[in-house]
């Protein structure tokens, strides 16, 4: 017999509340592209949880994709930001470009991993903040069961960028923590300019991971002055009877 | 004295009685290069030198002079500081020259700022407080840094008047035939203990770090200061938490009865065997909150040795800042800005004061030049940078040399090798020309920079520049740098 949706929706609200014991859902923060936020469990990121965020091929090194990814998200909340770090290579002007205001964010930058994580966690232990990143190689399981426990208790949302010495080392993505969800970000060409010219940058987001979803692939335009990324829209693939509809509304 | 005070070449000397003579007690670089020294007869001196200028010596105001003097160092450098009258410091820098860039550097400040205003200083860092005295008063250099390993070798040769003997003891000791502290300490204790008492042993001890000193650190004057005593010495850091909490409750006392609030804060450990462990603390904002001072204090208990017991503790507020009350309501309608300072507290007071910041925008066209770091709770501007230029969310500092296969003038590279990697350039957008600030430096009067922002075939986007304009050679050396990494 096959269960009715309305049976597992009942069911699945019943497991949820088991799990999160005396925590609260603090709701969620959705992309505002329809596309992305129907994939994730809640319609949006989840607010209160730890996501952790990576670059595909070189962007594994720099993080440059994925520190802009993370600011574009951090832009839509309102409140301070905590940004750990142990390179000072991040450039701000570009965060400012993606709608996250300097007077929002503060840097901390500590000499080792170690203190980052411990940052990190202080940071969403504290709960007056929007918003923690922190930049880090390695994120083992206990440590980051430890943020996303502090994150679930304030409702502050947690993101760990990923980002490596070396190529080789990024394979350590594949390891399992207890984020929330779990994305790579890599550059693709930009959008295609009728004049010579570099375009609105493109992105391809991998959703790797998503507790209680699944994963997917979304082919995006970078973030914009208010940190909204955007499916860019197929002109070349327009269905026929948009046409149609045109010629109608001129006749 | 301001602008009356005679000039640096005009010999000046300090007069006042010993005993019933009037005799010199100081004189200045220039008295005596011209042949007078310390000690010498008052008349004599003027006798010597035509044009001398003599003033009466003041030791309280030197001694009042020194304290102030003391109490800055201890605010700028180290919480444990102490007067060796009439004219040293002795400063225990145990764990603080890391947040000066290691020892030499430290010193180098020390004496720089001492400089600017007008101080002399010789400084000398070494394992013992009798070695560093000694090092200070002996040997020529501003700054002199003694090892530890090489402590016993260094100070053999020092003569014996850098030992802290009573003042009659030395001449004594002379006319034995002692001259140098290597000397003294290679003699049998017995005979001289017989003939001067114990201090000599005591000091060649010291000196030698064999016995520790007792140090006594100063209090600067009026400031909320709390102190507690134990009939028993306790060591568990439980305990030691639990007297942190009652000394901050009594301080924080004292601060509302002045309607002050803590800015910095030390807390001294002082153990039975005569060390003291120090935990310096500051905050952001003034604050008067017991528990948050305990917990920022608490923080750091795990770094404190309490050896084989702690005897005393005391808490010193020694930045304190007006704390008013302040009514907690919001007007309706605004959202309510959390309040943040506690958490900055907690992380500067772990990771260090600097390194925790914000960052502002600066007027200016050059992108390392366009941001400054500000402290986090540094009141919000609003001001932002302009937004229609491409910026990278990496920037690389310094700008990384790349090879290119270029046009010239205004053509973006069609090729670049970075980091032994070759990319064929799909895509260019530029150039943005940025001019060097001639107000700043002579040498950026003709310097220019064009920015490309290019995107090779994968889709990586890079910001590039040419130093030069690509045609006069003045404007830089025309070779290409990788300046940052786009998202």
């Amino acid at each position: 017999m096959r269960a009715s949706p309305v049976q597992m929706d009942t069911l699945r609200e019943q497991i949820r509340r088991i799990e999160a014991g005396d925590r609260v859902s603090r709701g969620v923060l959705p992309f505002g592209v329809p596309d992305i936020d129907d994939r994730l469990p809640g319609g949006g990121l989840a607010l209160g949880a730890l996501h952790e965020v990576a670059g595909g091929a070189n962007g594994a090194l720099d993080g440059a994709a994925a520190a802009l990814f993370a600011a574009g998200i951090l832009a839509r909340t309102h409140g301070q930001i905590l940004w750990c770090c142990t390179r000072r290579d991040l450039f701000a002007p570009a965060l400012a470009q993606a709608g996250l205001h300097p007077d929002r964010v503060i840097y901390a930058e500590a000499g080792s991993e170690k203190a980052i994580l411990a940052c990190f966690e202080e940071g969403l232990r504290h709960g007056g903040l929007a918003g923690v990143v922190g930049e880090v190689a390695k994120l083992p399981m206990t440590p980051s069961r430890r943020l996303q426990l502090s994150a679930e208790t304030t409702g502050t949302i947690g993101i760990a960028i990923r980002r490596w010495r070396r190529q080789t080392e990024a394979a350590d993505f594949g390891q399992p923590t207890a984020s929330t969800t779990r994305w790579r970000v890599t550059a693709l060409p930009s959008s295609p300019l009728l004049v010579p010219g570099v375009g609105r940058p493109r992105w391809l987001v991998e959703l790797i991971r998503a507790r209680a979803g699944e994963c997917a692939d979304f082919e995006v335009e970078a973030c914009d002055q208010e940190g909204r990324i955007a499916i860019p829209a197929k002109l070349v693939h327009r269905p026929a009877e948009a046409d149609d509809g045109r010629q109608r509304a001129i006749a | 004295m301001g602008a009356s005070a005679p000039s640096l070449d005009t010999p000046l000397v300090l007069i006042g009685h010993q005993g019933r003579r009037r005799v010199v007690l100081a004189a200045d670089q220039s008295a005596r290069r011209a042949g007078l020294s310390v000690g010498m007869p008052a008349t004599k001196a003027q006798a010597l030198v035509e044009g001398l200028i003599i003033y009466d010596a003041d030791p309280e105001a030197d001694s009042d002079a020194l304290r102030k003097l003391a109490v800055w160092m201890q605010r700028h450098y180290s919480p444990l500081v102490t007067m060796h009258h009439p004219d040293g410091l002795i400063l225990d820098i145990t764990g603080v020259a890391h947040l000066f860039d290691g020892e030499t550097a430290m010193l180098k400040e020390m004496v720089r700022k001492l400089a600017a205003v007008g101080c002399g200083a010789r400084i000398a860092a070494a394992p013992s407080y009798g070695a560093a005295f000694a090092c200070a008063r002996c040997i020529a250099n501003p700054i002199f840094l003694l090892e530890g390993t090489k402590l016993a070798a260094a100070l053999d040769l020092l003569p014996i008047s850098a030992l802290r003997l009573p003042a009659e003891m030395v001449p004594a000791l002379k006319k034995l035939g002692f001259e140098r502290i290597g000397e003294l300490n290679a003699t049998a204790r017995a005979p001289l203990a017989l003939r001067f008492g114990s201090v000599i042993g005591l000091r060649l001890d010291q000196v030698y770090g064999r016995v520790t000193e007792p140090f006594d650190p100063i209090i600067p004057p009026q400031v909320p200061h709390v102190r507690r005593n134990f009939a028993e010495p306790i060591g568990a850091p439980e305990t030691i938490a639990r007297y942190v909490g009652v000394l901050v409750e009594q301080l924080a006392a004292l601060l509302e009865v002045k309607g002050l609030g803590a800015r910095k804060l030390d807390l001294l450990f002082f153990r039975v065997d005569n060390r003291i462990e120090a935990i310096r603390i500051g905050t952001s904002r003034p604050v008067r909150d017991i528990k948050r001072l305990t917990k920022l204090l608490c923080d750091k208990i795990e770094g404190v040795d309490p050896g084989f017991g702690i005897e005393t503790m005391t808490l010193t507020a020694y930045v304190a800042e007006p704390l008013a009350y302040r009514a907690s309501t919001s007007s309706l309608g605004e959202a309510e800005t959390k309040d943040v300072s506690g958490l900055i507290d907690t992380l500067s007071n772990r990771i260090g004061e600097g390194q925790l910041y914000r960052l502002t925008p600066v007027e200016s066209d050059l992108p390392e030049r366009a941001v400054k770091r500000v402290t986090p709770m540094a009141p919000a501007t609003g001001a932002n940078w302009p937004p229609h230029w491409p910026r990278p969310s990496r920037l690389l500092d310094p700008p990384e040399h790349i090879e290119t296969v270029a046009l010239l003038p205004d053509h973006p590279p069609a090729a670049f090798t970075w980091r032994g990697l070759r990319r064929r350039v799909a895509r260019a957008d530029g150039p943005e020309r940025v001019f060097g600030e001639w107000w700043k430096a002579e040498a950026e009067k003709n310097a220019v920079r064009d920015y490309f922002q290019v995107e090779d075939d994968a889709g990586e986007r890079y910001w590039l520049f040419r130093a030069g304009d690509g045609e006069d050679c003045k404007t830089g050396s025309q070779k290409w740098f990788l300046h940052g990494v786009f998202a």
